[in-house]
């Protein structure tokens, strides 16, 4: 049997080592579209603040691991497949069997339609080559606008400050990680990154860009002009779909995918950033595109691939920030649900935010600014749907207890 | 035969020897803030349970990695950080369903329970034998690894 997986980030190379695992005798081919190692762009920051150096991005350390596990690496963009002959088309005109196929070939940056967008200095924050341009730009005493505050925006923040840059951060939305975290939350992050030095304007967009003697001019809706050497542009990601189309492979926003990651055409998979799949708890389709999601995803579609029916109840939003050292995190319906119960307390003083949602006596959502201690159990409590009875009422008094939640339910029965 | 922690809760007292002895086995002083095992107080039932990782086989601390920094040691089982390869990106906080594995500001990376390198300093220190290291398949331990089973995002047998 030939599986071939194309992309190799982190849910390309779960996939080929579950597959390894579950398929000694198999091929198992991964194709990667950067002249890179398998690596991830969630360490691109600690690339960019210096903390690693590339090979600390890399996915994984041991030399000749892949070539250990029999995993052929193979650079090469994909741009056709045809499902019939099983084959993919590759951009220097090359064809790949396969058997078994995995897309898992993760999201491109948007490209936001601004006059200007395509001006040297003004650049995505996304693969290695982009991470190399920005090390080279963003010197002490630069001037950076970064357009966009949404996860990708936030988590390079801290990296572009300790370049040494002077950094303005733009953000159309009416708050920071509108789709991450809820207002109160937002704030504490808005008021750490202000007392860095950064200025973050929101409710704002830029609407053009020129070039001047010296660099960059943005103009705001509201008229004003910014000044820079360079413009990072983390306007938001989509899944890398266009090259499917006429593929016969159904898409929406990303891939459609069942519960076995399946897609309508027969052995052929998706997982990863570019699924687009039912979300845990609400029967909405949604883009997750989360790490811990991406490689369940993968394990799910490898173990479908080798002939092991396995299926994922559904994808789990969930996501970690540190902005400037202040650590939040939010966990599936965040936002609340009709008719469900709330609790909040929001602490600016002491920097510390914590949210729970609930449905019924279900934690359906959750949301937290300060807190590192036992963040895990809230995905726990949600996903395995755990009734907390007593312990509800508890929670909407001093919702600190959540551990003592968990483990009261689970363990101490 | 592999070992594993065995908790029996009802023989706690909480008198908190584990969460010293952790403390100063990995960072040299009595803090039980900075202990990798908790021992969770229950006032209404007057129960206290100890409760530290499971090193459980979905591993998802391990496989949400985004960096190679958490490995299963093949002495012990244990899922074990290099700290030297973590980034502390906090993936592994929130894949983790069992809160167990946590960030920690002053080293800037995560941490979580190593079994000591096969001599857990928390059994060692346990007076009442609530906390004991012994044979896998005879302990208590069990009953989290059903919950992790619960997660009904997991429905698929292991590849490993």
């Amino acid at each position: 049997m030939r599986h071939l997986i194309i992309g190799n980030g982190p849910a390309g190379v779960v996939a080929a080592e579950t597959l390894r695992a579950a398929c000694p005798l198999d091929d198992i081919r991964l194709l990667g579209a950067e002249p890179e190692p398998p690596y991830s762009r969630m360490a691109i920051p600690y690339l960019l603040e210096g903390q690693i150096g590339e090979s600390g991005t890399y996915l994984r350390k041991a030399p000749g691991h892949f070539e250990a596990q029999r995993i052929a690496l193979q650079h090469g963009r994909a741009t056709a497949i045809d499902t019939a002959a099983r084959s993919v088309t590759l951009d220097d005109g090359s064809h790949l069997p396969y058997d078994r196929l995995l897309i898992a070939c993760g999201s491109i940056p948007a490209s936001p339609p601004i006059p200007g967008i395509h001006l040297p200095g003004v650049m995505t924050c996304w693969t290695m080559e982009d991470a190399r341009r920005i090390a080279a730009a963003v010197k002490p005493g630069a001037r950076v606008i970064q357009m966009g505050a949404g996860f990708i925006g936030c988590i390079i923040m801290e990296a572009i400050v300790a370049r040494g840059a002077s950094l303005t951060v733009v953000e159309m939305g009416e708050r920071m990680v509108p789709r991450m975290m809820p207002p109160g939350a937002s704030a504490m992050l808005r008021a750490r990154t202000e007392a860095r030095g950064v200025r973050v304007l929101t409710s704002t967009r830029i609407t053009g860009i020129a070039a001047t003697a010296t660099g960059l001019r943005a103009t705001t809706g509201s008229g004003e002009t910014l000044d820079a050497e360079v413009i990072i542009s983390a306007t938001g990601v989509r899944p890398d779909i266009a090259w499917l189309a006429g593929s016969g492979i159904e898409t929406a926003i990303g891939i459609l995918v069942d519960h076995r990651l399946a897609t309508n055409i027969d052995g052929v998979y998706a997982a990863g950033d570019c699924v687009e799949s039912e979300e845990f708890g609400t029967g909405h389709r949604i883009v997750n595109a989360v790490q811990p999601d991406a490689v369940d995803q993968a394990r799910i579609a490898a173990m479908n691939m080798a002939g092991r029916p396995a299926h994922l109840s559904g994808a789990l939003q969930m996501n970690v920030l540190d902005t400037f050292g202040l650590v939040s995190v939010s966990f599936g319906q965040w936002q609340g649900v009709a008719g469900g119960a709330r609790v909040e307390v929001d602490d600016p003083g002491a920097q510390r935010y914590l949210r729970l949602e609930f449905d019924g006596d279900l934690l359906v959502g959750a949301s937290s600014v300060g807190h590192t201690e036992g963040v895990g159990v809230m995905r726990a409590l949600i996903q395995s749907r755990i009734h907390l009875g007593p312990w509800k009422d508890r929670l909407l008094t001093d919702p600190t207890q959540l551990a003592a939640a968990y483990v009261a339910r689970t363990q101490a029965a | 035969m592999m070992k594993s922690l065995h908790i029996e809760a009802a023989k706690c007292t909480g008198c908190l020897q584990c969460e010293m002895a952790c403390s100063f086995e990995n960072y040299g002083v009595f803090n039980p803030a900075k202990s990798r095992i908790k021992v969770f107080d229950f006032h209404e039932t007057g129960l206290k349970v100890p409760y530290t990782c499971t090193q459980c086989a979905e591993a998802w601390c391990l496989k949400a990695c985004p960096v190679d920094a958490i490995t299963k040691d093949k002495s012990t089982g244990a899922m074990m950080v290099n700290e030297a390869t973590c980034v502390g990106c906090k993936v592994c906080t929130i894949a983790c369903p069992f809160g167990t594995i946590n960030y920690v500001a002053d080293t800037g990376k995560v941490q979580k329970c190593d079994l000591c390198e096969g001599s857990p300093a928390c059994a060692d220190a346990c007076p009442t034998g609530a906390i004991t290291y012994i044979d896998a398949d005879s302990t208590g331990i069990d009953r989290m690894r059903t919950w992790a089973a619960k997660l009904e995002n997991q429905t698929a047998g292991h590849a490993d």
